[in-house]
């Protein structure tokens, strides 16, 4: 069975991935650079000529080229924030359900204290006791992220390990470290890599609500969610430089989910057959 | 003329056919059994007949009842005559029960919207209802939520539920399946005395049930009607080799079974375990209390009981899967200590498990080769790769499975072969004591001897000391050397095979005998069912904890708890075990 077998996954895979490259490269391609300011060129309406072809904006900078640089920083940040919570998440909610009573109790008080932090304070406290700092929003939300995913990885492995096929691998001599590995985890994925398509928009919109705040991402670096919020400002001249990086966003939230549900009918091994 | 007419029923799922061509019919009054393995449409011949049946199905065929065309009838036609006309029991009380509803307003609910009674007239009719069906106190249970209620009484509940509109057909799908025997014997009971004039449809896999209970009875197979006729002459002479395959099949109580004596050196010891729970606060649930138990090389110990009678907790104590309180337990010579991840790698290679339900018993994300492969992984791991997979196909093989197999994945398997790869799995590292829980209780009756024959072929090859533990006498007569009789977590009676059936010593264990029907419709019906129902392990009755239950309750019982003592063979916990005479 390949990846590549399932439609879905091709589909939204390859338009991730297009989208991708475009940002890798369009910067480079391009004659303009996200930093210029051309007052005679402001608010440019989408036009061949010159290669703006996405406009520009109240200062006159390219925004194709600056909506190629914040679909990097976007993605990024879905990406790493993501696999940071993926990663302590469920390693940590695993352990907590697999080993459960004292051991688990004292695991899950820990997440429940943070959860009680309130999260601009904790991002904010982060700025202070760090300089500001591009890795700080990886970091604010990978820490807000992995505690949903330890809840519920842990409630899922509460309920598999008392299922009979992990009782039957302890009786027969298998050490907790394989059973975790070969009989919990691989039964994990199907919630997890949903999870995970839940919270990569999550953590896409967590950035550009930073960003708004002034605590994420800083001028003239930007993202698609400091984009979206320029171009609001300038809807009802210049829609296009709202349009262009909202629907971008649209696209890869919806590619995002629709990748998930590919994985998930992937990973699940009943419907592969 | 018939009160229900089938002709030419068909349902199909896109292009397989699971119900063809078939046609019967069932006069008013009488009672009709529909006998077919797991697979064979019997369930769904039901929903057809309900026009219950999901979107995807197409029914073709006609379903008369009384004058009512139903296949491809509107919701408002079916709705007239469901639960009004034909009343329907399944398997799981539970499913069918609305768990945030009192008992008593989901039967008001019947009548109300039938418009069958009115006022104050509808409480008195479902009280009525529910002290029919055996509601003990049925005025206190009608405002009883489904959750507040065992098993048997939520059955009871849903057959009263199906009953309360005086409906003219009575549906049972595998009505008393999940239920103990004991238990089951009282709900066919009960069926049998108030359907009045009802007719029944008995859908079941268990021949002993349509014997007692169904003067004609057609089976089916692969969807196809195979045979019909009496049920009495059909028993005498099967008209088709499946019937006769599964008259063969159904494991018969009334039967003597001849085992080779076991004659092997001891090799488990079992000394007055316990294991408790804790409850709710700080209550403790004594589950097994002192029982003991020694098992030689190639002997068969079966352990019976209703359920919460702590068959699964003692021998998981004893395995290590849950804490022993008290007790011990040696094997070999060696103690059996602490949680089974504290246990030598010997105990762990020797002592094997065998559940109930195979689906869950394999892990769905693997294939068929690395779960029988992972035990040889973990004790052999200088085992090379290409030896180990020999070894998995010669286990495989010895369960009667090709090597076809080992790529599958445990969904792409039938019931019986997920319990084949579940036994490959325990045999393959060559145990020496076989613990099987239920193993063969989801199992169908030709499957479920197929396993039978399998664990007495590997106990005959190499010496395999087996724990049975089953609901089932009727499968313990014919494959266990000994028996032990537990209720509510204490040993009541110990014995021979051969003695206990026939001459158990103990009221309980005469019970548990009586309560197995017998596919055999001339034999004469037994007597009243055991009372009542296991009572809570919370709050357990004082004195002898069956004596609520018991024909021959004395004084003395409610007070003094009688201990284990031996009896011309019999090892047994009653006070006046030697005073009656249960044999018959």
């Amino acid at each position: 069975m390949n990846l590549l077998d399932n439609r879905t996954i091709r589909v939204s895979g390859g338009i991730l991935l297009t989208i991708a490259v475009c940002a890798l490269a369009g910067p480079w391609i391009s004659p303009h650079d996200y930093l210029t300011t051309d007052f005679d060129r402001q608010l440019l309406s989408p036009t061949m000529s010159g290669g703006q072809i996405f406009g520009t904006d109240e200062l006159g900078r390219d925004l194709f080229v600056r909506t190629m640089l914040g679909i990097r920083v976007t993605l990024l940040v879905a990406v790493v924030a993501s696999a940071v919570s993926l990663v302590i998440g469920v390693a940590y909610g695993a352990i907590a359900g697999f080993v459960g009573g004292r051991v688990d109790a004292a695991m899950m008080r820990f997440v429940d204290t943070l959860y009680a932090l309130p999260f601009i304070f904790f991002v904010i406290l982060l700025m202070v006791v760090f300089e500001r700092n591009f890795l700080l929003i990886f970091v604010a939300i990978g820490a807000v992220n992995w505690l949903d995913m330890a809840r519920i990885v842990r409630g899922q492995t509460l309920s598999l390990r008392e299922r009979e096929f992990v009782d039957a691998a302890r009786l027969t001599g298998v050490s907790t470290a394989r059973i975790l590995l070969h009989h919990i985890a691989p039964n994990l994925i199907g919630i997890v890599v949903v999870y995970v398509t839940l919270t990569i928009p999550q953590a896409i919109l967590v950035e550009s609500f930073l960003s708004f705040l002034g605590l994420g991402i800083q001028e003239p670096q930007t993202s698609l969610g400091a984009l979206v919020d320029a171009g609001v400002k300038q809807m009802e001249g210049a829609s296009w430089s709202l349009l262009i990086p909202a629907g971008l966003l649209a696209l890869i939230l919806l590619c995002f989910n629709f990748l998930g549900d590919g994985l998930r009918d992937f990973f699940d091994v009943r419907h592969t057959s | 003329m018939s009160l229900l007419k089938v002709r030419e029923l068909a349902v199909r799922y896109k292009e397989t056919a699971v119900v063809d061509a078939l046609s019967f019919s069932i006069d008013r009054g009488e009672s009709l059994g529909l006998v077919g393995e797991s697979g064979s449409g019997k369930s769904q011949t039901a929903l057809a007949l309900l026009g219950l049946l999901p979107r995807q199905a197409s029914v073709s065929g006609s379903v008369r009842f009384d004058d009512t065309e139903l296949v491809g009838a509107g919701e408002e036609t079916l709705d007239r005559i469901r639960g009004r006309r034909i009343g329907i029991v399944f398997q799981d009380p539970m499913q069918a029960l609305n768990p945030y509803l009192r008992i008593g307003r989901q039967l008001r609910e019947i009548l109300v919207r039938h418009k069958l009674a009115r006022g104050a007239e509808i409480n008195e009719r479902v009280i009525d209802m529910l002290s029919r069906v055996g509601l003990s106190d049925a005025r206190r249970q009608f405002n009883a939520y489904p959750h507040q209620l065992s098993g048997g009484m939520r059955q009871r509940v849903m057959l009263a539920s199906a009953l309360i509109a005086e409906p003219d057909l009575l549906i049972g799908d595998e009505p008393t399946t999940a239920l103990d025997v004991t238990v089951q014997a009282q709900i066919l009971e009960l069926l049998h005395e108030i359907r009045d004039n009802t007719a029944l449809l008995l859908i079941t896999h268990d021949l002993g049930v349509v014997a007692g209970h169904c003067e004609r009875m057609l089976v089916l197979e692969k969807g196809r009607l195979v045979d019909a006729g009496a049920t009495t002459s059909l028993f005498a002479s099967p008209g088709h080799a499946h019937t006769r395959l599964l008259l063969d099949a159904a494991p018969r109580i009334d039967r003597a079974c001849a085992l080779p004596p076991a004659t092997g050196p001891s090799i488990l010891g079992i000394e007055a375990v316990s294991v408790s729970y804790k409850a709710f606060g700080n209550e403790q649930l004594q589950a097994v209390h002192d029982v003991s138990l020694s098992l030689r090389s190639g002997e068969t110990v079966a352990i019976v009981g209703e359920s919460g009678s702590g068959k699964s907790s003692f021998v998981r104590a004893v395995l290590g899967l849950v804490p022993m309180r008290s007790g011990r337990a040696v094997y070999a010579g060696a103690p059996l200590e602490g949680p089974v991840e504290r246990r030598v790698k010997a105990q762990r290679r020797d002592l094997q498990l065998i559940f109930q339900d195979p689906v869950s018993a394999l892990d769905p994300h693997m294939r068929v080769k690395s779960i029988i492969g992972e035990p040889l992984l973990v004790h052999e791991p200088g085992l090379p790769s290409r030896a180990r997979l020999d070894r998995v196909v010669e286990a495989l093989g010895q369960v009667g499975l090709g090597d076809e197999y080992l790529g599958r994945y445990p969904h792409e398997l039938s019931g019986g072969q997920a319990q084949r790869v579940a036994i490959a799995r325990a045999l393959v590292l060559g145990p020496k004591v076989l613990i099987c829980d239920e193993a063969v209780a989801a199992l169908d009756g030709s499957v479920r001897e197929q396993v039978l024959a399998l664990l007495r072929k590997a106990q005959e090859d190499t010496g395999l000391a087996i724990i049975f533990i089953s609901h089932d006498l009727a499968v313990v007569r014919a494959i266990s050397h000994r028996v032990v009789v537990l209720y509510m977590g204490r040993l009541v009676e110990l014995s021979d095979n051969a003695l206990l059936f026939s001459c158990p010593r103990h009221p309980y264990t005469r019970a548990l005998i009586d309560a197995v029907p017998i596919p055999n419709p001339v034999v004469t019906p037994k007597k009243a069912p055991l009372r009542g129902e296991v009572p809570s392990l919370l709050h357990p009755p004082s004195g002898c904890a069956f004596h609520p239950r018991c024909d021959y309750v004395k004084e003395n019982c409610k007070s003094a708890l009688p201990t284990a003592r031996d009896l011309q063979g019999t090892r047994v916990a009653c006070h006046y075990a030697d005073e009656i005479d249960l044999s018959r």
